[in-house]
């Protein structure tokens, strides 16, 4: 199967497969009003399979949002069909209107336009801890 | 504008400085009694409470100040629906300082966030209450002389008991302390603290089911209520509800400097026949939380700027 190259945009490459879609759905990339590939299941030699973003425009992407998702997603920016740069992700320390708490007694069930804050708390397992309750998610 | 909504908030170096302060207040009551004269606390408390907030009050009274607030939701705004980030905008033009207590966990952080005078977190849930962690240091500190090198036994409730939590976060922080956790497995401490704060810093514990087997151990212990709500089964809390008892009896391997604290209020964990005995420290701790509450008040006041109604030397005793 062939997609074609974009011009000037984004590829996220080796995303977990089967991640893809919760990418496209957290990046919030329905909103754009540009072509955006999806490519699931694409064979990989480094991970067996993988999963392709391609969003054919110039986009200011959320580097946060991915590193939450996948810390080892590749991130390329695309200009004039040449990659431009390469941006490395990391586990975000704080995510700011990420995700919401799900503790029921967490001030934040109730309080509006409340921001919601999570802080990296263990790296190693990945654990985010919301500032306000600590629960964990 | 500094707040306390944790007791982690607070660096050792602070905490310590809270609590020489403390120190100081109990011995020259007199010189602190119009340090805040002019100065209102807003105790804003939206779940009931009695020792806390009359505490807090009785502190501010103390201190020559004045006191202003409610003490339950009902008696709020909040049943209009009034955000907690608007409540605290509105009180904030009105007092000094906040104390506020609220059901939901992260309430006092996020006043924190919109309020233009300090906050200090009364209770949030079943998630922190820094100055019940700074009473119950202070106890130890008076007790003992000392916050390092004892062990210390948690026993009872110390899944959901928040001032547990927070007092082996705050504990955590000195050098050479033995946990012993005593508690159904039911009951257990969670385990993040265990892997975040004990396993994590390479602090020394034990978890053990009864009290007897450890009492010889301990220089200070720490009890809370188990509460038959928390059980799965009535059978489990029949089984096993004396055995977190505190009596003559199983005090009988017991140093004769124990410490015994406890949050209060108790019901039955702590046998009355235990309040004579001089290793019983539950009431003055009470005591000591007001004296804490009056440090903790004074410390704030000064960090955010107030002028306060002190001598030089004695506003010198005021932590940085």
């Amino acid at each position: 199967m062939k997609i074609d190259s974009i011009q000037n945009g984004i590829v996220l490459d080796h995303i977990t497969a089967g991640k893809a879609l919760q990418v496209y759905h957290d990046l919030e990339l329905d909103k754009l009003d540009c072509s955006v590939a999806i490519l699931q299941n694409v064979k990989s030699s480094k991970m067996g399979k993988k999963d392709i973003l391609k969003i054919d425009k110039e986009y200011d992407v959320n580097l946060d949002v991915l590193g939450y998702i996948d810390p080892d997603i590749t991130v390329s920016i695309i200009k004039d069909g040449q990659t431009v740069e390469k941006k490395k992700l990391a586990l975000p320390k704080k995510l700011i209107n990420v995700k919401k708490c799900k503790n029921p007694r967490c001030i934040t069930s109730t309080e509006p336009g409340i921001v919601h804050i999570f802080k990296l708390a263990d790296e190693k397992n990945r654990i985010y801890r919301c500032i306000y309750c600590e629960a964990d998610k | 504008m500094k707040h306390v909504i944790d007791s982690t908030d607070l660096t050792v170096e602070e905490i310590d400085g809270i609590l020489k302060l403390a120190q100081d207040i109990i011995d020259d009551k007199e010189a602190y009694s119009e340090a805040c004269k002019g100065k209102k606390l807003a105790t804003l408390f939206f779940e009931p409470s009695t020792r806390t907030r009359l505490s807090f009050e009785s502190a501010m009274m103390e201190l020559g100040g004045n006191v202003l607030g409610f003490s339950s939701a009902d008696s709020s705004s909040a049943t209009k629906g009034e955000s907690v980030g608007d409540t605290t905008r509105v009180v904030s033009c009105y007092a000094d300082i906040i104390a506020m207590r609220h059901p939901k966990e992260g309430a006092p952080m996020r006043a924190s966030m919109v309020s233009g005078v300090p906050i200090i977190n009364a209770g949030d849930g079943g998630h922190n209450h820094p100055t019940q962690t700074l009473t119950d240091l202070l106890t130890i500190l008076r007790e003992k002389g000392r916050l390092d090198n004892f062990t210390i036994g948690l026993c009872g409730d110390l899944k959901f008991g928040r001032t547990v939590h927070s007092l082996i976060k705050a504990l955590s922080r000195y050098e050479n302390i033995k946990f012993i956790l005593i508690a159904p497995k039911e009951l257990r401490v969670p385990e993040y603290i265990i892997s975040e704060v004990l396993e994590a810093k390479n602090i020394p514990y034990e978890e053990v089911e009864s009290m007897e087997e450890v009492m010889s151990e301990l220089d200070v212990l720490y009890m809370t209520r188990v509460q038959k709500e928390r059980f799965f089964n009535e059978a489990d809390y029949v089984r096993l509800k004396d055995t977190y008892i505190l009596d003559g009896k199983k005090l009988k391997n017991a140093k004769s400097d124990l410490a015994i604290l406890h949050p209060l209020p108790r019901v039955n964990e702590i046998s009355v026949e235990i309040d004579d005995d001089p290793r019983a420290c539950y009431f003055r701790q009470v005591m000591n939380g007001k004296f804490v509450r009056m440090a903790l008040m004074l410390t704030l006041l000064k960090a955010n700027g107030a002028k306060l109604n002190l001598s030089a030397d004695k506003l010198a005793k005021i932590p940085e």
